[in-house]
């Protein structure tokens, strides 16, 4: 390499060029190891295809605005509806969490990064190329419709659709390769974070003074250790299947279909647990800072955690109650699926009884989590609707259960990733959001989530079948149908809103400092955005709110703790 | 409790982190195992037809060689907590014959298998179900043996000492599942299913 063009990072060049600045900068995101940035590389990477699966939704919701459209071809649309549940999944929620697990864990617990800093970066870059591998289906192989081969075989990939014979070409493979490829990225994280919560803890971080933050993310870690696996199980016999012969899923040789259901939603159900619990976690730290009281019912928030996680393990037919079970599995379904409510119905009651009596700031942050409470309780109650199996018998498949469980993943766990980056954005930058334009996402995305989703409920009970591509204009469902595509177009405004804040605010946004929002938990206790050392003197804590010990010397937290 | 100073936990100690780590992995890893081996077990005696799994011998030299290799594992790992390099080297390198030995005989069986009694993975089910669990499992005992061989490579350098103890243990962690996980795979395949 005599004829060298790049510059050697870290040389000490007297006056790099421009671009050698540029290559530089961009060569040190590749190669970092440090948590932080690879936090804000899942965020960002997150981010991007949060955007491009949105779009993919407004694709869905165009076709389906008026009876009889033809806006797109019957073939683009079962992959549109397949790319857009497969991306949100697992190129939005997972990363998008992960990357806030990987930036706030360390910072919370008072660690310098990572237990495993370069795994941190490898599994990085596995989930980005899964996502990348997902998303050449469009120009790759051979497509069989000219749009490339994406996927169109929905989410739930459910055999013997799969199967060479009626999946020819390779776009199940891809689905299942891409998923494979980033589920080990996901376990690596997952193994990633459970090592660092057990064994870098600062001195004094005894578990039970752990933000609540913290600890779900061990929950979640653990659950993903359990639950990704079987997906690549699964998926590793679907390839089996499909290229080396096998029967796994082949019911001419023996073979179930049900089986591979049974499998998916072994993954799937706990997989919703994975998604909503860092939502949890998030609404767990906004929630006491601005209504100014210490969270309510700690021991009781961290059981809660706990035992969602456990019961999860237990709900997964409840997908499956037409494809008929016998009558004791569908009561052991409906009674486990009903159990969930307990525990997510005392975290609940907690956040309630945190705001209560509080002096509650509304900031955007806050108002994303009020909006969550209100609609993750609709939602949790919609469950419990679909949760009894002959109501499931009349529901199955059709928009209401399309309507509860984006009530879930967009009311819960989108408006709850919203309020994360308001509230730590001023900490990864150092710039505060535009509170004005943060106010506007809010209102026309909360509106936008309500004029898309509510109606949906309606037009599920009037007998609307998911996944349909188009419907007649005599079943009575024309109106709700163009109001619900209304909806998502409002929603996308408040996305670009969204973009644009982000942009803005990072050129022109107010100085942060240290800790705009007067927090507690040890993140805002280092510079921001924090140096690539995290803390310059190892910090020791002595309660569950460390910065309000400093700023209280009076009156700390440690007197009154267990 | 309020009156105790905090810097009274001195001895603040936390579980070492790769022994977390491989624990996590091994969590993981014994999901992939379950789907498989409950696949397995769905499946017995599915297939529309031949040929069955009393074909099967069961592979009690094998076992023994693969289980007996976790006691020369546990031998060496306490070799080289003593200082005992020799001692380790030797426990350890008997720990990677063994598994070779175990590779071998799935190569025989499976030669068995395919050769003369006509069943590969794409025959019929018990095929598909057979070759991927056992395969599974032997694709973890390569695995293993490349990370058993690597450290078996630096010792002949006479790079390893006391102090790598722990990271040795930890990779010995992984090679115990491996064993334990066979006694799984070879109760359903070898004695349930057969």
């Amino acid at each position: 390499m005599a004829d060298q063009t790049y510059p050697i990072p870290g040389s000490f060049d007297a006056t790099p060029s421009r671009d050698a600045a540029l290559l530089e900068w961009l060569h040190s995101w590749v190669v970092t190891v440090d948590h932080k940035k690879l936090g804000i590389l899942y965020v960002v990477y997150a981010i991007f295809f949060l955007l491009v699966a949105g779009a993919e939704a407004l694709v869905i919701r165009i076709q389906l605005a008026i009876p009889n459209n033809h806006f797109v071809t019957p073939e683009v649309y079962n992959e549109m509806f397949t790319m857009h549940g497969t991306t949100m999944v697992f190129l939005v929620g997972m990363p998008i969490l992960f990357g806030f697990a990987n930036y706030l864990v360390p910072l919370m617990i008072g660690a310098r990064d990572m237990a495993f800093p370069r795994l941190n970066a490898f599994s990085f870059w596995l989930t980005a190329f899964g996502g990348l591998l997902l998303y050449f289906s469009f120009v790759g192989g051979f497509g069989l419709y000219g749009m490339g081969s994406a996927p169109d075989v929905g989410w739930w990939a459910y055999a013997p659709l799969t199967a060479k014979a009626f999946s020819p070409g390779h776009n199940t493979d891809y689905w299942a390769l891409a998923l494979i490829v980033s589920g080990f990225g996901t376990l690596g994280t997952a193994i990633n974070i459970i090592a660092t919560i057990l064994s870098m803890r600062c001195r004094g971080m005894t578990l039970f003074r752990m933000p609540l933050f913290a600890w779900l993310m061990l929950v979640v870690s653990g659950l993903t250790l359990i639950t990704i696996t079987p997906l690549t199980a699964a998926q590793i016999m679907l390839l089996i299947d499909r290229y080396l012969g096998g029967h796994f899923f082949d019911t001419q040789a023996g073979g179930s279909a049900v089986v591979w259901m049974h499998f998916f939603w072994i993954f799937g159900h706990p997989e919703v647990y994975v998604l909503v619990l860092p939502a949890f976690a998030i609404a767990n730290e906004i929630i006491p800072v601005f209504s100014r009281k210490a969270v309510f019912g700690y021991p009781a928030m961290v059981a809660a955690s706990v035992g969602i996680a456990f019961v999860s393990l237990t709900v997964w037919a409840h997908h499956m109650f037409t494809v008929g079970m016998t009558s004791v599995s569908n009561a052991f379904f409906v009674l486990s699926t009903m159990m969930v409510g307990i525990p997510t119905g005392i975290k609940i009651f907690n956040w309630l009884a945190t705001m209560w009596g509080g002096r509650i700031h509304f900031a955007t942050p806050m108002l994303f989590c009020t909006a969550f409470v209100l609609q993750f309780l609709l939602a949790g109650l919609t469950g419990i609707m679909l949760s009894v199996a002959p109501w499931d018998w009349q529901l199955h498949n059709s928009y209401f259960v399309i309507a509860h469980f984006h009530y879930v993943l967009v009311g819960a766990i989108v408006f709850c990733i919203f309020a994360a980056i308001y509230y730590w954005y001023p900490k990864a930058t150092g710039r505060m959001l535009s509170e004005t334009l943060g106010k506007w996402h809010f209102w026309l995305f909360f509106i936008g989530f309500h004029v898309t989703f509510d109606p949906m409920h309606f037009v599920g009970i009037l007998g609307m079948p998911r996944s349909i591509y188009t419907y007649e204009a005599d079943r009575g469902w024309n109106s709700l149908n163009m109001v619900i595509s209304i909806g998502g177009m409002i929603q996308g405004i408040a996305v670009l809103i969204f973009a644009w804040n982000l942009i803005v605010s990072y050129l022109r946004g107010k100085e942060a400092g240290n800790d705009p929002w007067d927090a507690w938990t040890l993140e805002w206790a280092t510079p921001s955005p924090p140096p690539a050392y995290n803390f310059a003197t190892d910090p020791v804590v002595r309660s569950r709110r460390p910065l309000w010990d400093l700023k209280h010397p009076n009156d700390p937290d440690w007197k009154y703790e267990r | 409790m309020s009156s105790v100073p905090i810097f009274a936990d001195e001895n603040w100690r936390l579980p070492s982190r790769g022994r977390v780590g491989m624990l996590s992995l091994i969590v993981g890893e014994s999901a992939i195992f379950t789907i498989f081996v409950v696949a397995y077990i769905y499946y017995i005696g599915r297939s529309t037809y031949g040929p069955t799994p009393q074909i099967l011998d069961v592979p009690i030299f094998n076992t023994i060689c693969l289980l007996s290799s976790s006691l020369t594992i546990w031998m060496a790992e306490r070799a080289i907590e003593r200082g005992r390099t020799r001692t380790f080297g030797a426990w350890w390198g008997l720990t990677v014959l063994l598994g070779i030995v175990f590779l071998a005989g799935t190569a025989q069986e499976w030669t068995r298998l395919i050769v003369h009694e006509g069943l590969t993975i794409r025959t019929n089910l018990f095929g598909t179900t057979f070759y991927s669990l056992v395969g599974l499992h032997a694709t973890h005992v390569v695995v293993g043996l490349i990370g058993l061989s690597l450290v078996m490579l630096f010792t002949l350098m006479g790079r390893v000492e006391q102090r790598h103890a722990e990271r040795i243990q930890v990779l010995s962690l992984y090679w115990h599942f491996v064993d334990a996980v066979w006694v799984v795979v070879f109760t359903v395949v070898y004695i349930v299913g057969r």
